[in-house]
């Protein structure tokens, strides 16, 4: 038995930011996934969902929950990312002073969303937009 | 008082099952079944919002009744910081201190005094490193529950020193055994409460934070006593001396009271439940990092603002914030850095036991069944109207809909989909109408 569900966030709105994350956690708690694995979904999350609304065009956080374990997908249409070795590093973000006064853009998202799965995986192709898979296992 | 998980309970009498209280429950704690709202155990935090809310005053917290301390030989009251907030500033603190003695106590301790330990204490345990950071205030009962119920994974963070209450009840204990006049089930000590989340603490057996040394035989609500302590203020002999706390201490009755005794800018102090909660959430998912140390407190303006006291809680802070601006005293008599490093090191301000996670429980114990019912609840979410409007008795469509789930609701106990079941029934009520049936004689037509 798998479940699956697909969450839509819009550039720009800081409105809904943390809902898809917030919604995450609600249903795995009640899926009953231990509260250490939630922490850590919950922040790869949203780190992911911030991402989505500050540098992406806009995109989807999918998630898909099975008995060994879940997985945690981050997909946008663009604009893509140049230099994916520079963009994991801590701290490096192409985020305006805008955004930055709004208290993101800290350039720890990717490398926050490697540190908490247990397995995260980014492909990204510019003009075509970004894909990260993280794997979270439930034991 | 019989012990109870919840001070916070019904009057059927009153209530008229409005849902007011459903849709403002922190916890999604509250369902109206046969007209009437019922609490759930295992959700419930003490909160007190619901009390605040509700129109009819159906909701109210079980307290103790002024006169249960006639069972004890020598009656000490505790009483809060919070209840100088009650009183314009014209009457001395001495003067409330000696109407609250005069309704019958042997004595009377301020409840800062114990906070004025456990405030200088919070340096050293913040430095202990044994907490993730940030640390988490343990101050407010209501918070802590919240974060039991909602926020499993910060448990950890919580701060296990003692409230002011607990470690005030028991030093009052210590010096009575020293004394030795009394024995200690002669002495009757009664907390005079602001709100519904301490009563639960005074009266719940299964609070970690207590053992017998720190028992509290009572909660009296500020608003059961206020009338009377309002006719004695100013008509009363005033006990010199009584008062003897500091101003920082009696602060602790307003939000940030507690913060300022670590005198560390990476603090943040939250009130309001619904504040905490979107700070909590913040915590959770790893966002503030910079901030160490986190208190949260329920109710609005801190405890001023308990469900159980009398005056509007942005008048009481402004009473209170006066009077500690002109409070004299820097330091409590008899209390050196020596005697709260002595406390400390002693073990009786610590709680012993971890605080754990009161996670509601799964839809199943097993993995494959919760995401069977999982996908039948999303389903069941899509068939209704997504606007929470609380008719069914449930907090909104989505609790709607994991109550039929495991088999506490209906489909129909949605006012929409029954709407749309008489519908669909009255259009086959009038094309059975049409029907001739064969040994019918023909129905007269109308021309």
């Amino acid at each position: 038995m798998r479940y699956k569900l697909i969450l839509d966030v819009k550039r720009g709105d800081f409105d809904a930011a943390g809902e898809a994350s917030r919604k995450i956690k609600d249903i795995l708690q009640q899926l009953g996934v231990s509260s250490k694995v939630i922490r850590k979904v919950s922040i790869a999350g949203y780190e992911g969902e911030m991402n989505l609304a500050i540098h992406s065009l806009g995109g989807k956080i999918i998630l898909e929950v099975g008995e060994e374990e879940l997985s945690l997908t981050i997909k946008d249409i663009g604009p893509g990312i140049d230099n994916l070795d520079l963009a994991m590093t801590a701290g490096w973000s192409t985020a305006d002073d805008k955004v930055r006064q709004m208290g993101f853009g800290a350039g720890m998202g990717l490398f926050n969303m490697n540190k908490h799965a247990d397995n995260f995986l980014i492909t990204s192709k510019i003009g075509a937009g970004t894909k990260i898979v993280m794997k979270f296992s439930l034991e | 008082m019989e012990k109870l998980l919840h001070s916070v309970y019904l009057d059927e009498e009153k209530c008229l099952g409005c849902t007011t209280c459903l849709r403002n429950c922190p916890t999604g704690a509250i369902r109206v079944r046969g007209g009437k709202a019922i609490i759930s155990e295992s959700k419930c935090i003490d909160c007190g919002e619901c009390i605040r809310i509700c129109p009819h005053h159906a909701k109210l917290a079980k307290t103790d009744p002024l006169e249960t301390k006639k069972n004890f030989k020598y009656k000490v009251a505790l009483v809060p910081p919070t209840i100088i907030g009650q009183f314009k500033p014209k009457y001395t603190i001495n003067q409330i201190l000696s109407a609250v003695k005069a309704l019958g106590f042997d004595e009377v301790v301020e409840v800062a005094y114990g906070a004025e330990i456990v405030g200088q204490a919070l340096k050293y345990e913040y430095h202990a490193r044994k907490y993730p950071r940030p640390l988490i205030s343990s101050a407010c009962p209501a918070v802590v529950k919240l974060i039991q119920v909602r926020f499993p994974e910060l448990t950890d963070n919580i701060c296990r020193l003692k409230s002011p209450m607990a470690l005030t009840a028991r030093l009052v204990r210590k010096r009575l055994r020293e004394e030795g006049e009394y024995k200690n089930s002669d002495i009757g000590i009664f907390f005079i409460t602001p709100c519904a989340a301490k009563t639960t603490m005074v009266n719940n057996p299964t609070a970690s934070e207590y053992d017998k040394y720190d028992q509290i035989d009572g909660a009296i609500a500020i608003k059961d006593v206020y009338s009377d302590l309002a006719d004695l203020i100013g008509n009363c002999p005033v006990q010199a001396g009584i008062h003897n706390t500091t101003a920082d201490s009696c602060a602790w009755a307003l939000s940030g009271g507690e913060s300022d005794y670590l005198k560390n800018k990476n603090v943040l102090y939250v009130d309001g439940i619904q504040n905490v909660i979107n700070v909590l959430e913040k915590i959770e998912c790893g966002k503030l990092e910079t901030i160490k140390f986190f208190e949260g407190l329920a109710c609005i303006g801190g405890c001023v603002g308990g469900c159980l006291t009398v005056e509007n809680n942005y008048v009481a802070k402004m009473y209170l914030k006066y009077r500690v601006k002109r409070m004299k005293q820097n330091s409590i008599v008899h209390m050196s850095d020596e005697y709260v490093k002595s406390i400390y090191n002693s073990g009786m301000m610590h709680i012993k036991e971890r605080i754990l996670p009161r996670s509601p429980e799964p839809l199943d114990q097993d993995i494959n069944k919760a995401i069977e019912k999982m996908k039948q609840i999303e389903i069941l979410e899509e068939k209704l109207p997504s606007l929470d409007c609380g008719s069914c008795g449930a907090p909104g469509c989505r609790a709607l809909a994991e109550d039929i789930v495991a088999g506490k609701a209906k489909e129909i106990d949605c006012v929409f989909i029954l709407k749309e079941r008489i519908r669909d029934l009255s259009i086959l009520t009038n094309d059975l109408l049409q029907v001739e049936h064969p040994t019918e004689k023909p129905l007269s037509k109308k021309e």
